[in-house]
């Protein structure tokens, strides 16, 4: 077994893991030794092809198809340097003031939320795309909501030349994205920390993670880890779970820790998507320009859910389309021609849905789709396709319908047409990427796993800074909260660093 | 059969006899493709699986068998000697099925095929997929 000593050991480099890095990055300068372990490797930049599977298996935990333990939804979660900033769109929205309010953590208020997000949208270039960079796919959208009365909003995106190659969600081939992976982790680096990719964290033993760091194989995209392969013992003062919503549960779970924490797995939730897909009768721009420009919260408080525009690849597209066949093979045809919207329901801690870890120490996520959350994507259905009729489909693929495809001629039916049933187990195509809570912050052990600082009840050395935080769902695109809160912690870890460190 | 090894692209029948009628009733096109496709199709799939735990890939095995048998019952013939309606109609029925394991299974296979197909290379040009990472450099009228 290798042994290394570190001040402080960050797991996973994500939206949480590369802000903590930058932020106590000027503790280096003290001579404070600070590791970030990573899961995933570090791509070069030819790595990013854009080819839809290939990089799928080089960036998603299981190559995109983790799924929840009934099969019902399937989980996406980024695994490389940087996380899931490599694989997400870029959309930058600050939390709601009253989500921030709703959750209710005593001294975690809505314009700490809102002043620590300002920072990180100047620092990643959040801004917005001018008019003429959005495509057809967006503006039919953001067309169709204006003659609904919706009001659709744009996207704020933190990305530095962008090309449009719509390929954000595969890695941006321009590196144009600003996700923690080009801007926080370089800077952390540059500061003195050390990245280690290829490095799974499998559990902690007090304050030493026991790691291993996996080989890279010929085939196999990406950098080496600039550790051998092999198992290690890195001892460390502070341990910063950043593995996300999933995964920090789990190392939580399967470690030994000094302290009962009844809550730690519990209140998961994802904001479950659909993946909804229309068909003009023209060819329109959907594979060239950002894929995700406008959003509509219009519905978010009456009905729980939010809609988006979005534009997938080729096997994501027809996983979404419910059937086979004839009918199937004929819309995939149309690809040129096709809109699409992603419906997200807002869904909120339930009991039930949680994660835990199997025999061997993997993670399991329970979820069952609520009543709620049922109808959040039924009623976001029969929005998405009053939209899409609007701005001038032909027939839009309404996967929870007995007979998928509608007619615009058939548009007046759709409240009759849309079965709230099929969301079930092997029925309609659901997934989710907005992964969030498992370590929940509140006052105590009874009601969460952490203070509003990160910090574990009980376990003064071990803090949590991901979206495993967040108490219930944070109804919009997550990563700017993350962050936010990430830097709270990393903030607190600085302030108490004489005795942490000590 | 029921092992932990990894489904090969040279697996055996019945399971790689199996799973090409099952990609072709998913996607009819798919009966249309080269030896050289199919390669490429399987080994898409291959590699998927072999990222997955090998409960998975015990599952996929077990369910192609489940595949091939069932319609037995119905049909007095396996389902690799259905012609292309009764195997459509069989999966229909899969896909319908009140056992929610049937319907996951069938998901799950109906996944594979799609990603085999749609995965290829020539699969996204086919149906008139063309990204390019010079975006609108490369399409700008």
């Amino acid at each position: 077994m290798n042994e290394r000593d570190y001040d402080i050991v960050i797991v996973g480099s994500g939206a949480g893991g590369g802000t903590v890095a930058q932020e106590l990055a000027t503790l280096c300068a003290d001579g404070v030794r600070i590791a970030v372990l990573e899961k995933g490797p570090k791509l070069r930049e030819d790595d990013y092809t854009g080819r839809e599977i290939e990089m799928a298996q080089a960036l998603y935990e299981d190559g995109g198809g983790f799924l929840t333990s009934d099969g019902s939804m399937t989980l996406a979660m980024g695994s490389a340097y940087g996380g899931s900033t490599v694989v997400y769109t870029g959309t930058s929205l600050i939390a709601p003031r009253r989500v921030i309010d709703g959750w209710n953590v005593p001294g975690l208020g809505f314009e700490e939320i809102e002043r620590r997000s300002k920072k990180f949208m100047e620092q990643n270039n959040v801004h917005l795309i001018r008019e003429a960079e959005i495509n057809e796919n967006n503006q039919m959208f953001a067309r169709g909501c204006r003659r609904l009365g919706y009001n659709a909003q744009q996207f704020p995106v933190n990305v530095m030349g962008c090309l449009g190659s719509s390929l954000c969600n595969l890695g941006c081939p321009n590196l144009a994205k600003q996700g923690t992976h080009r801007v926080q982790l370089p800077q952390a680096e540059r500061g003195g920390v050390e990245v280690v990719t290829r490095c799974e964290v499998l559990r902690l033993e007090g304050k030493t993670a026991v790691a291993r760091v996996r080989p890279k194989h010929a085939s196999e995209k990406g950098e080496p880890s600039s550790w051998a392969p092999g198992e290690y013992r890195i001892r460390s003062k502070v341990v910063i779970a950043c593995g996300g919503a999933v995964h920090t549960p789990a190392l939580l779970l399967r470690s030994r820790l000094p302290a009962s924490l009844p809550r730690l797995g519990h209140g998961f939730t994802c904001h479950p998507a659909l993946i909804l897909v229309a068909e003009h009768h023209r060819s329109i721009s959907n594979f060239v320009g950002h894929p995700k420009s406008y959003y509509l919260d219009d519905f978010v408080e009456s009905e729980g859910f939010v809609l988006e525009t979005c534009m997938y690849f080729p096997f994501t597209t027809a996983k979404s389309l419910s059937g086979f066949g004839p009918s199937h093979s004929e819309f995939m045809q149309a690809f040129p021609r096709l809109q699409m919207i992603l419906v997200l329901a807002c869904d909120h801690a339930e009991p039930g849905n949680r994660v835990a870890v199997d025999r061997a120490g993997q993670p399991v996520v329970h979820y069952r789709f609520t009543p709620a959350v049922r109808k959040a994507l039924a009623r976001g259905t029969i929005t998405s396709a009053r939209i899409f009729f609007a701005a001038g489909a032909l027939r839009v693929h309404v996967p929870a319908a007995a007979q998928p495809m509608v007619e615009a001629r058939d548009a007046d039916q759709l409240d009759d047409l849309v079965d709230e049933r099929r969301f079930r187990p092997g029925g309609v195509t659901v997934s989710a990427a907005h992964l969030q809570g498992g370590c929940g912050m509140g006052l105590t052990a009874v009601d969460s796993v952490t203070d509003s600082f990160g910090r574990v009840h009980g376990v003064p050395w071990l803090f949590v800074a991901d979206a495993s935080l967040f108490p219930d769902s944070v109804e919009i695109n997550p990563y700017l909260t993350i962050m936010a809160l990430a830097d709270r912690a990393a903030q607190k870890i600085r302030q108490d660093a004489r005795d942490l460190l000590a | 059969m029921e092992t932990s090894e990894p489904i090969t692209a040279t697996d055996a029948p019945p399971l790689h006899r199996v799973f090409r009628p099952v990609v072709a009733t998913v996607v009819p096109a798919a009966a249309e493709l080269d030896d050289s496709a199919w390669s490429e199709l399987e080994s898409l799939v291959v590699e998927s699986l072999q990222r997955r735990p090998a409960s998975v890939q015990r599952k996929l095995r077990l369910f192609l068998k489940l595949i091939q048998w069932l319609p037995l019952l119905r049909h007095g013939t396996p389902f690799t000697s259905l012609d292309p309606e009764r195997r459509a109609r069989f999966l229909t029925r899969l896909q319908e099925h009140p056992l929610p394991v049937i319907r996951v299974g069938f998901w799950g296979l109906r996944t594979l095929a799609l990603l085999g197909y749609y995965g290829r290379a020539g699969g996204g040009r086919e149906i008139g997929y063309r990204p390019d990472p010079l975006g609108w450099d490369k399409y700008r009228p």
